[in-house]
Formats: C-alpha cells, sequence, structure tokens
C-alpha cells in the first residue's frame, strides 16, 4: 500500500511561500508525496514584491507581477484569509474564516512588515497618516500612486535599498524627490562613505534629493516633512521605506523561539516539532534576511526535505549580494564593506563611478561596484562561486586585461590572419601579389581571400590600395 | 565540369565540381543564394577527398574479434550480414537488431533507411545522429509553431534585417559564408566564449552577451522581462496571432535582468542594451545554434528564445523571424522522413494512426506490421549489447566514438554488440570496430536531393565515377534487403526512383516533397517545402498563419534549471565543445585533408591564463581535461578573454583527443538531446 501524501500547509501567500509550493509541485508532480496548502491574507494571488518600484516607475503594471499558477493536482492556495493562530501540539491551524486546517508539516512565511519609525504624525488612527505611505504591498503601491501628481514633491523616509529605488521609481513618473536618511550616509549597511557621497551626486543628477545624518520629527500632512535640524521637506506625500520586521505574532503567540525572527536551522526546522520557517519571518544563524533570494534558496531546500527528494539538503545561509534596480544606476554591492583584505579602490568621482574590491586569499570577500556594470557582473559570479579571481585585479574591474597577456599562438607570433574563412594571411596576399595578382578578383583567384563570408573585401582592397601598383612582377622560380 | 552542392554543412553552398591538373578532382564556387558565389576553406577543398588514397574499396569481414578485417567481395559480405541479421531476428525478436543513420545522407537514402528498418526488420530500433544535433530546436519548433522548418523563410531574407540575435552560434566559423547576409544588421552574440562571431558583433556596432554556460535559458527570460519593462512588445501581435503569453511571461516576471545577471554573469546593463536593440529594430530576428541547444533543457532554452521573438512580433512576419541553423548537411530533410525513431516519412508521427495507414498503403504494408517509437539516439546506443538492447547494429553516416557523449561508454556498448556494420567511404574510428564495413560511395560520386537550412530541396549531382568497388548506400539497402526476403521493386537503388515513392509517401504530411522532381529541380525552380504536386515551393511559412490547429502560435510557459552536472570541489569548472572552421562533424572527412588537418591537426583547449597557471598549465603544452566519464588530452591556448569558469574544446579530434570522452549524457527530456555544452571539469598537465 502506498502511504498517504503528507499535507503541507503553508502560511503565507508572499514571494516564499509562493516559491515552496512551486518548488514541492515541480519535485513532486503528481502530488504523491505531498498535499499542500496555502494560505495568504492578501486577496490578490501571489506576486513579484521586488518590482514594486517597477509599479512605481509605470514599467509594469498590476497583472505583470503574478507569479506563475502552481501546476500540480495537490496544491491548494487560499488567498483572502489570513492565520490566526496555530497549535504544535495539535497540528492545526486556525484560519480567519474560522475553518481550522490540520497538517503534517507547517510551514511559516509569513514574511516582514514595513516598520514605521516613530515620527509624530506619521500615524493615524492605527494607520498610515493622509499622505503617508509604506511600499510593502500592491494595496500600498496603489495609495503611493494614488498621492503621486506629476511634478508634486515626495518625500522618502529610509535611504536603503527600497528607499532608494522608490526614490528612483517616482523621479521617473515626474516626482520631485527628497530622500531622508538618518545615517550619515546613503544605503549605510551596503557602501562606504566614498561610494555614497557618489552615489548621492548620481541620484541627484536623476532627480532625487538625499538628506543624510537627519531625522524626521513630524508628518504634517499638506505640508511635508519637518526634520530633526527644524528643516522642512516640502512634500505632498511620504514613503515610508525604513526596513522590516519580521510578522512573528503567529509564532510567538505558539511558544516558538523568536528573536528578531523565527529561530531556524540549517534544515529550516524552528524550535517547535514539525514546523518550519523560510524568508523574512525567518532568522538563521548566518542571517540572509530581507532579500528575496535567501527566500527562494530556503524555498527550494525545504521543498527537497519535505517532498523527500532532497533529505540531506540544508541551507547553509547565503552570500548576500545586494543589486539596487533603479534605472540609470549601476549599484552592486556584496559581502564585507570594510573587510580586512587586500583592497582596491579606483574613485572617479568627476564619472560618478566607484569600485572597491576586497580579496582575501585569492578569493572576493567584498565588493563596491558603482558604475562597473560588467565587473559587477564578473565579480558577483567570483563571490557566489567562491572562485579565484584573476592575477590581474585591475583588468577585472576594467574588463580587459592591461597590458594584454601574450595570446594564444604557441609557435610565436600569428602571422596576420586577413581571410579567417579560408585561412589566408597577408603573407600570402603580398606573395600572389607579388607574382602579379593586381586586382581583387585576381587575389581571390590565387589565395582564395575574399571568397567566403566577403567580411575582408575591406581588408583586402586596403592591402591592394597600400602596395605600390609598379613594383615589377616577379616569376616564381 | 558539374554543377552541385558542397558535402558539408546545411547552407549546402552551390560548387562546380571539375577535374584537376593532378589527376584528382577540384572544386570552386558557384552562384547561388546561400553562398553567394562563397566558399570556405571545407568547400574549397572537399575536392581532395574524391582521390583520397585512404578511401574504402572493398568490403571488410571479420567473422571474429580481434582478427584484422580481410577483403571480400559484395556478395560474401552481405550474404553475411543478412545471414546474421535473419537469424537474430529468429532467435531474439526484430528488435534485436537496431539500425543508426546519420544527418548528412541524402533524403532518399534517410528515407529508404527508416523503411528498411520498418519493413525489412521490422524494428523499431532505429534512430539517428541528428538527435544530437536538431532535436531540440525541432521540438521547440513544434511546440511553438506547429511545424519545424529550420528557418521558415529564405537565408537571403536575413539580409534585410536591422538586428540579429544569434544564441549559441558561431556561424563565423561553422558556416562563413552565412556572414554575408548579416553585413547590414547589428548582431548580438549569445556566446560563454568570445567566437569569431562574437569578434565581429563587436567590431561592427553589436553586442557580445557571454552567458556562464547553461544559463541561456535565465538569460532569455531576462531578455523578455526587461523587453516588457521597456515597453518593447507587439500587443497587436500577442493578441491576433498568438496563445499562452501571460503563463510564460509569469516565469520572466520573475527573471529581472538584476536577476538573470547574477545567475548568467551578464551584466544587467546589457540584458537591457540589448532587449532595446533587438525590440527597436524595424526588423529583427532570433537565430539559435547548437550552443544553446545542446543541453538537458535545450528544448525549453529553444522554447524561452521563441517566446522572446513572439514577444516582439517577430515571427510571422517578412523581414523577420525566428529560425534555427540546421547543422549537417541535410540535418533538415534528415530528421523529416523516417530515420528518427518515432516518425515517418513527411514529417509524421509514426504513433497517429492515421500517418501509420497512409505510410503503410504506399509501402504496401498492413500497418500494424510498423513497429513503434524505439529508443532515441544516446539511450539506442547505450542500449547495445546489453540484455535488453539490440544485440546487431547497421549504422550509414555517422561516426558515434567520436560524436557521442560519454564517448568511452558508447564505445564499449559497441564492442558488446554481436554484429557491428558500417557503411562508409572511409575507415572512420567507428568503422574500425565493425564486424563488416561496406565501402560507399561520397557525395559527388552519386546523385541524389538534400534539404538545405532553409527547406529548400537541392539536387546533389554525380560529378565522377566512384572508385572501382563501391557502391551506393542505397545498393547496400536494397542488396540486404532483398536477402532478408523483401521484392526487390520495394527497395530501388536508383535515387529518382527513391524520391519519387519519398514524395508518395509525404503527401499530405507537414513535409510535403510530393512535388518535388528532379525535372523542377534541375530547372532551378526553389523548391521550399511543402511542396504538394502541382504547387510551387513556399519560401516563407507562417506569413498568414502558423502551424498548429488554430492558425497561432504558441508560447510555452518555461522555467531556468540549473545544468545537470555543475562544477564543485573535485571538479570545478565547466568545459564547453564547439566546432573550428577547419574540421567539420567527427572529422572523419576533414582530417584526411592534408590543407585543413595542417590548419587544426589537433584537440586544443582555450583556457584564461590564470586558470591555466592555476593547474599547472603552460600556453602550448598539454592538458588533459577530466570529467566523472574520462579525460581528454588536448593543447593548451591560453585565452586572455575567456570565462574563467569555462573551458573550450573542439570535438573533432579522435582517439584520447576526443573532447566527447567526458561529456555528459544527461538528456532533455522532450528532444532526449545529450548535454553536450555543460558538464564539469579539472584541469592538469599531460606531459606524457
Amino acid at each position: 500500500m502506498t502511504q498517504r501524501p503528507r499535507h503541507v500547509v503553508v502560511i503565507g501567500n508572499g514571494m516564499v511561500g509562493a516559491r515552496f509550493a512551486e518548488e514541492a509541485a515541480r519535485r513532486d508532480p503528481a502530488g504523491e508525496r505531498v498535499r499542500v496548502t496555502v494560505v495568504g491574507a492578501e486577496a490578490e494571488p501571489a506576486y513579484n514584491r521586488v518590482l514594486l518600484p517597477r509599479l512605481l516607475a509605470g514599467d509594469l503594471a498590476g497583472p505583470d507581477l503574478l507569479f506563475p499558477a502552481v501546476e500540480g493536482p495537490a496544491v491548494t492556495v487560499r488567498t483572502g484569509v489570513a492565520a490566526t493562530a496555530f497549535d504544535p501540539a495539535r497540528r492545526r491551524v486556525d484560519l480567519d474564516d474560522g475553518d481550522t486546517l490540520h497538517y503534517d508539516e507547517l510551514v511559516l512565511a509569513t514574511g516582514s512588515r514595513a516598520a514605521l519609525p516613530p515620527v509624530d504624525g506619521l500615524t493615524a488612527d492605527g494607520g498610515p497618516a493622509p499622505g503617508a505611505s509604506t511600499l510593502r504591498d500592491l494595496a500600498d503601491c496603489r495609495r503611493v500612486l494614488g498621492h503621486a501628481r506629476p511634478g508634486a514633491p515626495v518625500a522618502v523616509l529610509g535611504g536603503g535599498l527600497l528607499g532608494l529605488e522608490t526614490a528612483r521609481a517616482l523621479a521617473a513618473r515626474g516626482a520631485r524627490v527628497t530622500v531622508v536618511e538618518p545615517a550619515p550616509r546613503l544605503m549605510p549597511r551596503q557602501l562606504d562613505a566614498a561610494a555614497a557621497a557618489i552615489l548621492a551626486v548620481e541620484l541627484r543628477a536623476l532627480g532625487v534629493d538625499a538628506l543624510t545624518g537627519r531625522t524626521a520629527a513630524r508628518w504634517e500632512p499638506g505640508h511635508g516633512l519637518l526634520l530633526d535640524d527644524g528643516r522642512l521637506v516640502a512634500a505632498d506625500s511620504v514613503v515610508v521605506a525604513a526596513g522590516v520586521r519580521a510578522a512573528t505574532e503567529l509564532a510567538c503567540a505558539a511558544g516558538l523561539a523568536v528573536d528578531r525572527g523565527i529561530l531556524v536551522d540549517d534544515a529550516l526546522a524552528t524550535s517547535a516539532p514539525r514546523v518550519h520557517a523560510i524568508g523574512d519571518c525567518a532568522q538563521h544563524p548566518d542571517g540572509g534576511a530581507g532579500l528575496v533570494q535567501p527566500g527562494w534558496e530556503q524555498a527550494a531546500v525545504l521543498a527537497d526535505l519535505l517532498t523527500g527528494s532532497a533529505p540531506h539538503a540544508r541551507y547553509r545561509g547565503g552570500a548576500v549580494v545586494t543589486r539596487l534596480k533603479a534605472e540609470g544606476v549601476e549599484l552592486t554591492s556584496l559581502g564585507e564593506v570594510d573587510a580586512e583584505a587586500e583592497t582596491l579602490t579606483l574613485s572617479d568621482p568627476h564619472g560618478r563611478r566607484y569600485a572597491k574590491l576586497s580579496v582575501r586569499s585569492d578569493r572576493v570577500v567584498g565588493a563596491i561596484l558603482l558604475g562597473f556594470p560588467d565587473a559587477a557582473a564578473t565579480i558577483t559570479q567570483l563571490f557566489d562561486l567562491g572562485a579565484p579571481v584573476p592575477a590581474d585585479r585591475l583588468a577585472l574591474l576594467l574588463g580587459r586585461a592591461l597590458p594584454e597577456p601574450a595570446a594564444g599562438d604557441p609557435q610565436g607570433a600569428a602571422p596576420a590572419l586577413v581571410c579567417r574563412c579560408n585561412g589566408v594571411t597577408r603573407d600570402q596576399l603580398s606573395d600572389a601579389w607579388r607574382c602579379g595578382a593586381r586586382t581583387r578578383e585576381a587575389l581571390a583567384e590565387a589565395t582564395r581571400a575574399t571568397t567566403g563570408c566577403g567580411g575582408c573585401v575591406r581588408d583586402v582592397n586596403a592591402l591592394l590600395a597600400a602596395w605600390d601598383d609598379t613594383a615589377p612582377v616577379t616569376v616564381p622560380g | 565540369m558539374t554543377l552541385t552542392h558542397c558535402p558539408y554543412c546545411a547552407l549546402q553552398c552551390a560548387m562546380h565540381v571539375e577535374p584537376a591538373a593532378d589527376g584528382g578532382y577540384r572544386t570552386r564556387p558557384a552562384a547561388f543564394p546561400t553562398n553567394r558565389g562563397g566558399l570556405c576553406r571545407k568547400g574549397w577543398t572537399a575536392g581532395s577527398l574524391l582521390g583520397s588514397p585512404d578511401r574504402l574499396t572493398t568490403p571488410l569481414l571479420r567473422t571474429e574479434r580481434g582478427a584484422p578485417p580481410r577483403p571480400v567481395d559484395w556478395d560474401t559480405a552481405l550474404d553475411h550480414v543478412a545471414g546474421r541479421l535473419r537469424a537474430l531476428r529468429e532467435e531474439r525478436g526484430a528488435d534485436s537488431v537496431a539500425v543508426f543513420g546519420g544527418g548528412g545522407l541524402t533524403n532518399e537514402k534517410s528515407y529508404l533507411l527508416g523503411k528498411f528498418a520498418r519493413v525489412a526488420l521490422g524494428t523499431s530500433q532505429i534512430d539517428y545522429n541528428g538527435r544530437f544535433c536538431m532535436s531540440s530546436a525541432a521540438a521547440a519548433g513544434l511546440r511553438a509553431f506547429g511545424v519545424d522548418r529550420g528557418l521558415p523563410f529564405p537565408v537571403t531574407d536575413l539580409a534585410e534585417a536591422d538586428a540579429v540575435l544569434l544564441a549559441g552560434a558561431n556561424v563565423a566559423e561553422t558556416m562563413p559564408p552565412l556572414m554575408g547576409h548579416l553585413t547590414g544588421a547589428r548582431l548580438i552574440v549569445v556566446d560563454p566564449r568570445r567566437s569569431a562571431t562574437a569578434e565581429h558583433a563587436l567590431a561592427h556596432d553589436g553586442m557580445h552577451l557571454a552567458p556562464r554556460p547553461g544559463t541561456d535559458l535565465a538569460l532569455a527570460l531576462g531578455l523578455l522581462h526587461a523587453a516588457r519593462a521597456e515597453g518593447l512588445l507587439d500587443a497587436g501581435f500577442l493578441a491576433e496571432r498568438t496563445t499562452g503569453f501571460d503563463a510564460a511571461w509569469r516565469h520572466a516576471a520573475a527573471w529581472w535582468p538584476e536577476r538573470a545577471e547574477r545567475v548568467t554573469g551578464v551584466a544587467a546593463a546589457d540584458i537591457r542594451a540589448a532587449a532595446r536593440l533587438l525590440g527597436r529594430a524595424a526588423n529583427g530576428y532570433v537565430l539559435t545554434g547548437r550552443g544553446t541547444e545542446q543541453h538537458a533543457k535545450g528544448t525549453d532554452t529553444v522554447s524561452a528564445w521563441i517566446n522572446l521573438a513572439l514577444a516582439l512580433g517577430l515571427p510571422g512576419r517578412r523581414g523577420s523571424g525566428y529560425g534555427c541553423l540546421t547543422g549537417q548537411g541535410n540535418g533538415q530533410g534528415g530528421r523529416e522522413h523516417g530515420q528518427k525513431a518515432d516518425q515517418l516519412p513527411g514529417y509524421r508521427r509514426i504513433d497517429d494512426p492515421a500517418a501509420r495507414a497512409h505510410v503503410a498503403g504506399v509501402w504496401g504494408v498492413p500497418a500494424e506490421t510498423l513497429p513503434g517509437p524505439g529508443r532515441s539516439a544516446y539511450e539506442l546506443l547505450d542500449a547495445l549489447g546489453t540484455g535488453g538492447g539490440p544485440a546487431a547494429l547497421l549504422l550509414l553516416g555517422s561516426n558515434p566514438v567520436v560524436s557521442a557523449p560519454d564517448a568511452d561508454r558508447v564505445r564499449n556498448r559497441l564492442a558488446a554488440l554481436d554484429l557491428l556494420v558500417v557503411a562508409d567511404s572511409f575507415m572512420s574510428e567507428t568503422a574500425e570496430m565493425a564486424d563488416v564495413v561496406f565501402p560507399v560511395t561520397q557525395w559527388a560520386e552519386e546523385d541524389g536531393t538534400m534539404t538545405n537550412l532553409e527547406g529548400r530541396v537541392l539536387r546533389r549531382r554525380r560529378a565522377c565515377a566512384p572508385p572501382t568497388g563501391v557502391r551506393g548506400d542505397l545498393d547496400v539497402l536494397h542488396g540486404l534487403a532483398v536477402r532478408l526476403g523483401r521484392r526487390a521493386a520495394e527497395f530501388p537503388a536508383d535515387p529518382d526512383r527513391v524520391l519519387a515513392e519519398l514524395g508518395a509517401a509525404s503527401a499530405g504530411g507537414a513535409a510535403d516533397y510530393s512535388g518535388v522532381t528532379p525535372e523542377r529541380l534541375d530547372s532551378g525552380e526553389a523548391l521550399h517545402w511543402p511542396c504538394p504536386a502541382g504547387a510551387p515551393g513556399a519560401p516563407r511559412l507562417f506569413l498568414d498563419r502558423f502551424g498548429h490547429p488554430d492558425g497561432r502560435a504558441r508560447f510555452t510557459a518555461v522555467e531556468h534549471r540549473d545544468a545537470a552536472e555543475v562544477p564543485d570541489d573535485a571538479y570545478p569548472l565547466i568545459a564547453t565543445t564547439g566546432r573550428v572552421l577547419a574540421q567539420y562533424q567527427s572529422g572523419a572527412q576533414t582530417r584526411r585533408v592534408p590543407e585543413l588537418a595542417a590548419a587544426e591537426p589537433e584537440a586544443y583547449v582555450e583556457v584564461h591564463p590564470d586558470t591555466a597557471a592555476r593547474s599547472g598549465l603552460t600556453d602550448g603544452g598539454w592538458a588533459l581535461v577530466s570529467s566523472r566519464r574520462g579525460s581528454t588530452r588536448a593543447r593548451v591556448r591560453y585565452r586572455a578573454d575567456a570565462r574563467l569558469d569555462t573551458v573550450f574544446l573542439p570535438f573533432h579530434f579522435a582517439g584520447d583527443q576526443r573532447a566527447n570522452l567526458f561529456t555528459n549524457p544527461a538528456l532533455d527530456p522532450v528532444s532526449r538531446m545529450p548535454e553536450f555544452k555543460a558538464c564539469a571539469v579539472r584541469l592538469a598537465a599531460d606531459d606524457g
């Protein structure tokens, strides 16, 4: 007799919960091993939260963000239904529609909520005040867009990744945007002072002003954001992007071990049996919350475990790479910002470029790359793979080797190839020319040059033009 | 002097064959749309094979393994083979005998080989090396368009393009005259290597995107994402002529360019720029080649490229489109007429009752006697000489000892056969293992038709007499069929008679050749299939409708996944394999051409100098490139522009220089294409 498929209940239909269902269905398409039920409080089907700034910018529309419908006979998704509690002893989940689910395995993917800093006037009646909004879900996005009028001033509270992506997107819509960041520099966790300064200049050129080292004191609807130094940032609306807090209420109520997030080990297990946590709500010893990539990696590992397709799969913490998604700004930050390491720094304030590469034992341990798109792509891969960096560190940044190392011809200097298709060298052409082939057609007849793709016609014509046509013909002996 | 076509790639350049001063033959280019009067080095030197001293001119037979083969006369060889095949069939059933063909065989040979397997042998066990070549693109093309014709437009249309994306296609080396059609376009070359084609693109205002091998699918999804975010999609085309965009998009939605960058190593800025270049072109094409297709997810990867082309509204109008660049000379025709495990002539499915009834009617046999689908190429080779697999193999136009993945494993399987029969013009590495070798004619010694990369049927003409003792492949099939009890008229050795029968068998199928006659071909008519009797050729498909019953093209929802084997501490690098200009396929022909052998005499491995130094390699020295399956010897070539994580080897060489000793036979679930283009390897110096 085959075993009854185990029932896996997932609380949270966000990017990570939905991804887990997709990964499970891919590993067990017929639902022979697991039956998955996902419950999500939002009425919308799962969507890519990461792309909300693109929605603000107008590049994408709401339906463009939807996740793939999870295929598989054994996956049920219930949207608009929130879990109100779960009981690890009885293995049951209570839902706000009065229903109860029994589980064999429970996956907490409750995510996080936007943090609202203690700024006077920012909240009203338990929610954001008029003109204020966070940017966490589609409803927030609609609210922000509802506030935005072309040319109207907007304040963004928070100069981190989301704040800057939001600011850039609103600027692309024509808003005048001011970012307020309490730390002394933008993206304080990912950048050093020099990089942040150049980034601020770059953003200003794109229509985003940044005030750093300043705390908001009060939101005054209709006026703007009053800062701690008494200055008023005039703004019709304010978007709060001041970090997130793991949504841990259900876990706390159920008695799970919780710190900043729900504590999990390498198997994504919580302190309660048969209860797992992934994504922003989880706290793994090696960090990784706040970005979607670690959550998706955790979803894949947990799907391996719960479907039994890879019982030894483990999440070991991922290398964190921060990539700003803001049109016109190419910024990557990874690893340690101020590493004790061999460090190569290249600062070009005039060109608004900055690169810092930190290497230890031939491995990348940190990098900040502003305006170096090719190098960023390459260095990110070296960092992700733990692969050794090339001896020429500068070439890695500049994208080509300077000076060019001697390339590939073991027999010595390669003769200049003119016609690749037929392997005809310049020397062969000049020999033929000396023997009387004084037109392109004659050279083609003698050497086959130009008879392949035809790409060397120009080169052959140039040689003909350069050679002295009055030189006598050499009759081959 | 005879006007014919080149023996090598699917461009099928026109050439004259004429006697040379030394008593042999020489070739020179002729005017024709595909080559426009050009030839590459391989075409220019093809004539030297006609007078080659290496030619096989007498059948060879060995009755004991290990004994040297002895020359015998044709009757002895044919009698021996027929007798052994008959005995095996009686003892172990029809499927104990297998047939393996090739994409270089003429349409007539491909057709008759399929008929021979199904009618004379009654075996389901037939497949061909095209499975290693075109199968992923074919499967994806069928999924999207309902018809698989490599280029559904004439090659000459490419000259109208403003932008062309070449995914895994190094045409500057593999089919140089094609470059002549691309001079007006800005090229986007997708290739992990800085190939000759990539260099051309960069020198002519184009782009080179160098993804980590095995990540093309993520790149294509990233391009689709960027194209949509940049507002480049053709909404009218999507609405009127396609289905399934939303489901496909939902996967691409998760591949914003920065995420695609992290997986592929291609800068997000370049992904966006490439999407703009292609999406804003008045005329644009997406063309795929083996580099993107020869993967365990090759079919889905090609679907992702087709999705991109469809989203931009390229297919289905003149001057734009999607196409796959066919590799082998008759890679197109060879996959249409029945040497593929799951097919019957006319690009019909062997599991379709109507197709079986039609073909059985033409063949004069009851439909229920036709076997069903058999094993795919690698699975067939891997089953040889095993308990459940075939005990005998008849092989034409292929050299799997060099060209199959995990080549030593395949070699061992061939060695385990009771009977290996090979028909070839030269003693290929596979022929060396055979119990019986039939010496057969080469391209310029026989008549026949080929179907080039644009679906155009061509006449290949006999330009010279074969050496004494040599017969055609059709004669071999005829001789065996008669000895196996079939009527002589069922297996004609005359190519024109076979073509006429092929026409009847293909009539009404997707690839309908019933209107293709020697007379029409000789008159110079451009006959692109489908070409039903009395109809003109069809140079451009899809202008009004696609091949599915509803007339619409279909998006396929595809998702990226890792290569079947990814690097680890023991095998930290990725190896990818490919072609060089001076050699062709397994090199069985081109390695015997002195000029080509001098140009590329041996296997080499392209490696970044730093990567080489870490493994103790020196430029010009010998390296051992090893995977979990085997090791290849290759000469080290430093390439400062190589990816640090990737090495490249050409696969044309023999013995311990066979790149396929290390390749991974992981198969695509749809096309059964092996993963030639990405596997994990390590490097070591080889001074021995």
